[in-house]
């Protein structure tokens, strides 16, 4: 699939975001690259949650289009959108199992909703998804018996049952401890490189965005617009805007140099 | 935080006293002394302002803590609205005098200013306003259930055609927290209902001799109306309010929105197990609710009338007819609906909090009963025009 990177997976173009009057970000136009892991960044409540939200299809933009495979997200009829979303593993920032089931009921689901594998086959293909994210022998637990840790796993596992083209993560660090973290970006890395799927990660933890991301957007609260595109690295060495630097070196301007 | 080791009793901290020093031109003097702590108690600064604000025009404010034997949040906050003051008013205002720690507190206070437009004011809206403002949200909320009324009807009917689907585990697992797990509350409510019915009829009907009649009274009034309200309300307050509170927590918890992104609509996976289960569940309960409920007025019969089962059983035979029983058990199937949809629509529209979930439960609650006693109102008015 390399021949296929730096083509175009997913187009935002001209996005307006907004809760009813109230406007969160406006003129958003970016490109996502197949194989890139690409960062949705900025400061707190700037709207990067409400970004994944309109690229995964829970929220209708204001004004603008998403396309995926130069196909208009929400322009396409109800049912060829939920074709579409079928190609999405997300992975929410609390796991959101559903917790009235076992780990492997939950992956199960979406396995018995839209494959014709039998239950036995559904119940391997679990136990395989579960041994990818770590948590083989997990089948049986329900999702309120195992660690936080585990739960984003499980989640993982889950947004992974149908072989998504595209993984979007929100937050994938928050709440988990350095090294959980460390072994998750290790895991997304891994996930990009042996299943060539396209990665979108919504994080504002610095040292995930500079060992994972290779492109990404900046999202700035006050001016309410993207400031800044590209690869996080380049951006924290190398952006014109001072703003960007100074997020991307953790409130010190061209810390990177100094 | 004591910066002087005073002579006296670290117990009983010294009272904090505030004297204004106008004698130096050029600068007011704030003398601090005592223990400026929330334990000992600090001075209003409003009433402080009143000995500062003569002496203020073109002086700077220093301060003299001395005396200061103790400070926390306490004296901050007087600080911190002096500083407020001093702002609003052009005066400078000298922290030096005061220690290190107070010094550099109030200085990270006073770093950031107000956000003007963070400060959510207490403006009482006007009453008209605030009334058009509710009136509009009561339409607006009529509308929201009608679309989800509509969205499960929808469902509904894609259900019957084979084209919907959820999981019969989960289907299970509903209906026997609806039914079978409802029994002993619905045993004990029903039962005592007919008692009380018969107790209140055997004191009338006793009187004229027709004793008897309370059979007819018990077996009409439960197998037509309480057989289905009582169990209504009962399960609108055990299960509408436990359906809110699981589809609410699962809103928060983001795993409505983990459905749909997977292309399940949770109208399928949630909303149509809990509305069949208690569709099916209800009418059989009341009918099990109206044998309690005879049961009850049999035993009261039995006990205060000295009439024999045999006879107590015959009379309501007698009295009740199918009309009754079938309007009675129709009427539950509709209250199902009623509570299904209520506690669904409340859990899946519930605010992303905790509080959100405990705002759906109640309200699935209320809708529900207020809903339930307006139906079962029209029936009764319905019923009588058509003569059943």
């Amino acid at each position: 699939m390399s021949e296929n990177a730096k083509e175009p997976h997913v187009v935002v173009k001209d996005l307006d975001m907004a809760y009813g009057s109230f406007v969160i970000q406006r003129d958003l136009t970016f490109n996502i690259n197949r194989q890139d892991v690409f960062i949705i960044m900025g400061g707190s409540g700037c709207g990067k949650s409400t970004l994944l939200r309109h690229l995964v299809g829970l929220k209708a933009p204001a004004r603008g289009q998403v396309y995926f495979d130069d196909r208009s997200f929400w322009e396409v009829a109800p049912e060829e959108r939920a074709l579409m979303m079928r190609r999405f593993g997300i992975l929410y920032q609390s796991g959101a199992l559903w917790s009235s089931m076992t780990l492997a009921e939950n992956i199960a689901l979406p396995l018995g909703e839209y494959t014709d594998l039998a239950a036995d086959q559904i119940r391997e293909v679990c136990s395989l998804k579960l041994a990818l994210v770590g948590l083989a022998g997990f089948e049986d637990f329900y999702p309120s018996e195992i660690s936080g840790g585990m739960q984003k796993r499980a989640g993982l596992a889950r947004a992974m049952a149908l072989d998504p083209e595209i993984l979007f993560f929100d937050e994938p660090s928050a709440g988990l401890d350095p090294i959980s973290s460390k072994l998750l970006d290790d895991l997304i890395l891994e996930l990009r490189d042996s299943l060539g799927a396209t990665i979108v990660v919504v994080t504002h933890e610095l040292a995930s965005i500079f060992a994972i991301g290779n492109n990404s957007v900046f999202l700035d609260p006050v001016t309410k617009t993207m400031i800044a595109e590209g690869d996080p690295k380049w951006l924290r060495d190398e952006s014109p805007d001072p703003r960007v630097r100074t997020f991307l070196n953790r409130g010190l301007e061209n810390g990177a140099g100094a | 935080m004591s910066l002087e080791a005073g002579a006296a009793d670290p117990l009983i901290p010294e009272p904090c006293t505030f004297a204004v020093d106008h004698e130096s031109a050029g600068s007011l003097v704030l003398r601090l002394s005592g223990a400026w702590t929330l334990a000992s108690g600090i001075p209003r600064f409003g009433e402080a302002q009143k000995d500062i604000e003569p002496w203020i025009k073109g002086r700077k404010i220093t301060f003299e803590a001395g005396g200061l034997t103790g400070w926390d949040s306490g004296c901050l906050t007087f600080l911190y609205q002096l500083a407020n003051f001093g702002a609003e008013h052009d005066v400078e205002v000298d922290w030096s005098g005061l220690p290190t720690g107070v010094q550099r507190l109030t200085q990270l206070a006073i770093a950031v200013p107000e956000r003007s437009d963070a400060r959510r004011g207490e403006d009482r809206e006007p009453f008209l306003t605030k009334l058009g403002k509710q009136s509009l949200e009561l339409v607006n909320s009529f509308g929201e259930m009608l679309e989800f009324l509509g969205e499960a009807t929808q469902t509904f009917v894609r259900y019957f055609r084979g084209k919907a689907s959820f999981r019969r585990s989960d289907f299970i697992v509903i209906v026997e927290d609806c039914g079978a797990n409802a029994l002993p509350i619905v045993t004990l409510i029903s039962l005592l209902v007919g008692m009380i019915l018969a107790f209140v009829g055997a004191v009338q009907l006793e009187q004229f001799g027709a004793g008897i009649y309370v059979a007819n009274l018990v077996g009409i009034a439960m197998v037509r109306e309480m057989g289905a309200m009582m169990t209504a309300i009962i399960m609108a307050g055990r299960t509408g309010a436990a359906f809110a509170a699981q589809l609410g927590t699962m809103q928060v918890n983001e795993e409505i929105d983990a459905l749909s992104t997977l292309g399940l609509s949770p109208m399928e996976f949630l909303v149509l197990p809990r509305m069949l289960a208690l569709i099916l569940m209800m009418p059989l309960l009341s009918v099990y609710a109206d044998l309690m409920g005879v049961l009850g007025g049999a035993i009261v019969g039995i006990g205060m009338l000295d009439l024999t089962l045999v006879e107590y059983l015959r009379q309501t035979q007698s009295a009740v007819t199918m009309t009754d029983f079938l309007l009675g058990v129709g009427k539950a199937a509709v209250f199902g609906v009623v509570i299904a949809i209520s506690g669904c629509m409340r859990g899946i529209k519930c605010g992303r909090s905790a509080s959100g979930v405990g705002l759906a439960a109640t309200s699935a609650v209320v809708t529900a009963i207020v809903f339930i006693i307006v139906i079962d109102g029209i029936f009764a008015v319905v019923t009588n025009a058509i003569g059943i």
